[in-house]
């Protein structure tokens, strides 16, 4: 009843192949930007955005440059956080070195950086698969975490180690640093993200991720039919990581302010790896939920009994946190081991045929 | 549903209802309201949780005993950072709103990030002995509170006492030092100060890093130091990294008196977990020895055996534990003098800039304090938010620790140029640095 697509009639070979060819996928994706972009930064407080929205956008963002190459190159990476942190450091590094160029440009071009480290430790993928695969990642993942330890040049000889972002205006609006308004970052972070997400959803259906799906579903298959490996893997590593590089230099510049190379450590790799794998691999919309789950949720959890009034201790919320939120992933995933974004598809299924189900 | 489920459901509406009413009732009076970003789970927490009760309790101690300070009652609130920076600036973001006087990260990895919010959000920040050590030079951090030293103090005097067992610093030359160090920002931060007094009274520095990740396997950080075969052994460590490191070095039976830690790796349990071998351990301390002062008495009293905190008694008295109470003494008497120069009982981030600034925590105030040599007068200026105050060095016996010098004096004539050089970089590389606009309470 709610997701009936009957009466709408196709007519036209644009209309068929739009991204949304479904009225109510259309709507409920206005719906969405219309709250992120009016309502959200309306009403919201300081805490709800820079807390909460920011970094979920950044880890959606992560999340999504992780499921191109795992959920739908089929290509196993822990090396998401070092990625991620390649682009951080290259990011700093350009906006020390031109301190007048505009660091949102800035910010996406430290996306370069790291689609080209990807794409020579993604060479192993062409000759190693599935758990061999995430083992060489993981190789990534330590030695460029200690190329932001040990390489004193990344972080301009900073006696602390950590990389600090100065104050940077983009068009008279200070958008990094500490006098940075939260609402300028948010809707700085919204931009590129959505940007991002939009680009992704075009060439994931196109002949690019057509190719990379291939790749993942029979790679010999593939092969058979023309599509070649190594520039379709490679490609994917490289997609991913400019995309890993830039959630992290966003991750740094408009939500973190600094970062020690701790911020960029295989717990991080994990992290954005459960989120994707919690949406649903090969979802654009499971890699929000995901980063939903894993980072909104808990902060709530966090935060819930003060507002409510209870008096608990902080190290009590904490340890109850992490139960409350591990059982939580075991439900979901052995209640639907393809994730959220599946568990969405079923959703909408039924609410196709509801109230009358067949 | 039925009745059963509606009245509870009623019930539990109510409660929740009434105590939103009750809050909003206590916040209604005079009240200064300190939270306290501590941690109590992690890798950390074997460290954290004797500084979170020491903090706890004193300004809990506080409230039981006067009724706050000058009147006015103290709110605080803990929140959970794990030592982990993003979930420090969480709890930053989430308590600052709500009329924060000054935070204590306990982590220079959090203090960093807090260091450019504070002349922002007007809320100083009090990393009391750790972070960064260029933000005592108070023209350019006017927010930022390290009093009574820095890291590169600590350092100095590290270098000072190793020099008098010599004989006097001249005989350093030639001698190896080695440096273990928490591979983060906390324990690369002595670094520029170390190898400045190795060129200088030449001494070879060997540097041994330890990753976080890989605190309780020092193994191989261990191994080298058996090939070195270092004279002396610095460390700054925190956490697991602490025991760990006391446990190794029993192991390759490294002389003990020759090993000397940070006032970070001065804890109680740290030194136990050597077991008889890590007598001799010694390691820089400011705060007080012991609990033979009246104040902590009072903690027994009015918090712990009322039952109003989680302190298991015994810790009383700790080094960590002792560490947090000075802590918060810096706090309240900080408050106090913001209440003085003010006129005001519920006072703001703001006034409490000016307390800590004008803070002279003289001996007779100790003594009314209850704390008594519990340790050495500070006091902060408007230039020098550390002030490089004195340190003594305290020696564990194999059951507790004890004194084991007087007061060493840092070497301010060393430290602090270096200082001031690092804040002037520090506002460069951070331009535009707001310039210093507050005024000077002293």
């Amino acid at each position: 009843m709610f997701y009936r697509e009957a009466g709408q009639f196709k007519t036209s070979y644009k209309s068929d192949q739009a991204l949304m060819p479904i009225l109510q996928d259309r709507m409920g994706l206005a719906a969405i930007l219309m709250i992120a972009f009016v309502l959200i930064p309306a009403f919201a407080n300081d805490f709800f955005l820079t807390s909460i929205m920011i970094p979920f956008l950044v880890f959606s963002l992560a999340a999504i440059g992780l499921n191109v190459l795992t959920g739908y190159c089929g290509q196993l990476s822990l090396g998401t956080g070092a990625f991620m942190g390649v682009g951080a450091y290259a990011a700093y590094k350009l906006t020390t070195i031109f301190p007048d160029a505009n660091v949102i440009l800035m910010v996406l071009v430290s996306g370069v950086f790291s689609a080209a480290i990807g794409a020579v430790f993604g060479l192993p993928s062409l000759r190693i698969k599935g758990l061999y695969l995430a083992v060489t990642t993981l190789a990534a993942q330590f030695f460029l975490e200690w190329c932001f330890i040990r390489i004193p040049w990344l972080y301009n000889y900073n006696a602390s180690g950590a990389i600090e972002i100065p104050r940077r205006e983009v068009f008279g609006v200070i958008v990094t640093g500490a006098e940075a308004t939260p609402i300028a970052r948010y809707f700085v972070v919204l931009g590129i993200t959505v940007l991002i997400a939009f680009l992704m959803a075009n060439v994931l259906r196109g002949r690019i991720g057509r190719s990379w799906m291939m790749i993942r579903d029979m790679d010999i298959a593939a092969e058979l039919m023309g599509i070649r490996p190594l520039q379709t893997k490679l490609l994917a590593f490289a997609v991913s990581s400019f995309i890993c590089g830039v959630a992290g230099a966003m991750m740094v510049f408009f939500w973190l302010n600094a970062a020690e190379p701790s911020s960029y450590s295989i717990r991080l790799s994990f992290q954005i790896l459960f989120m994707v794998i919690l949406g649903g691999l090969g979802s654009l919309s499971g890699a929000f939920m995901g980063a939903a789950f894993i980072w909104i949720l808990p902060v709530i959890l966090k935060f819930v009994p003060g507002i409510l009034g209870f008096d608990i201790a902080a190290e009590t919320v904490e340890h109850a946190t992490f139960m409350i939120i591990g059982a939580l992933i075991i439900f979901f995933l052995i209640v639907e081991p393809h994730g959220f974004a599946r568990l969405w598809q079923i959703a909408k299924q039924k609410l196709r045929v509801w109230p009358f189900p067949y | 549903m039925n009745i059963k489920q509606l009245a509870l459901g009623t019930a539990v509406a109510i409660g929740v209802g009434l105590s939103g009413v009750m809050t909003t009732a206590v916040q209604a009076e005079d009240t200064n309201y300190v939270p306290l970003l501590t941690y109590r789970t992690g890798p950390y927490a074997g460290s954290g949780i004797h500084i979170a009760n020491g903090m706890h309790d004193y300004l809990k101690m506080l409230n039981e005993r006067d009724g706050g300070i000058g009147g006015a009652k103290l709110v605080t609130e803990e929140c959970e950072t794990g030592y982990n920076a993003q979930k420090g600036v969480e709890c930053y973001e989430a308590t600052k709103g709500k009329g924060a006087l000054v935070y204590n990260p306990y982590s220079t990895g959090i203090t960093l990030q807090l260091i450019p919010k504070a002349s922002v959000d007007k809320i100083p920040v009090l990393s009391m002995g750790y972070g960064l050590s260029a933000a005592a030079d108070g023209t350019v951090f006017p927010w930022i509170f390290n009093v009574p030293d820095t890291y590169w103090d600590g350092a100095s005097v590290v270098i000072k006492y190793i020099g008098e067992q010599e004989g006097g610093l001249e005989n350093l030359k030639g001698k190896k030092i080695g440096y273990i160090f928490l591979d983060a920002g906390y324990g690369r931060e002595p670094i520029p100060l170390l190898e400045q007094l190795s060129e200088k009274y030449g001494f070879e520095l060997m540097q041994y890093p330890v990753p976080g990740a890989e605190m309780q396997n020092q193994s191989s950080q261990w191994l080298n130091v058996r090939r070195d075969r270092p004279d002396y052994m610095v460390m700054w460590g925190w956490g697991a990294m602490n025991p760990t490191a006391i446990k190794e070095a029993v192991k390759i039976r490294f002389p003990m008196d020759k090993f000397i830690g940070v006032w970070w790796s001065a804890g109680d349990d740290d030194a136990a977990a050597g077991g008889e071998g890590a007598k001799g351990y010694k390691a820089m301390n400011f705060s007080g020895v012991g609990r033979e002062f009246a104040a902590l008495d009072d903690i027994q009293k009015y918090v712990v055996d009322a039952g109003l905190s989680s302190t298991d008694a015994e810790t009383i008295g700790s080094t960590l534990y002792n560490r947090g109470v000075l802590n918060s003494v810096i706090i309240t008497e900080a408050i106090r003098t913001a209440q003085e120069l003010t006129g005001k009982k519920a006072i703001t981030g703001a006034d409490m800039r000016m307390g800590l600034e004008a803070l002279d925590l003289d001996e007779a105030r100790l003594k009314e304090l209850g704390l008594a040599g519990f340790a050495h007068p500070m006091k902060v200026t408007c230039e020098d938010h550390a002030g490089s105050h004195p340190v003594f060095i305290q020696e564990w016996d194999g059951k507790q620790w004890r004194q084991a010098s007087g007061w060493i004096e840092p070497m301010t004539d060393l430290v602090r140029p270096l200082l001031e050089k690092a804040a002037a970089e520090y506002a460069e590389k951070n331009a535009p640095w707001p310039a210093r606009t507050e005024p000077c309470p002293n």
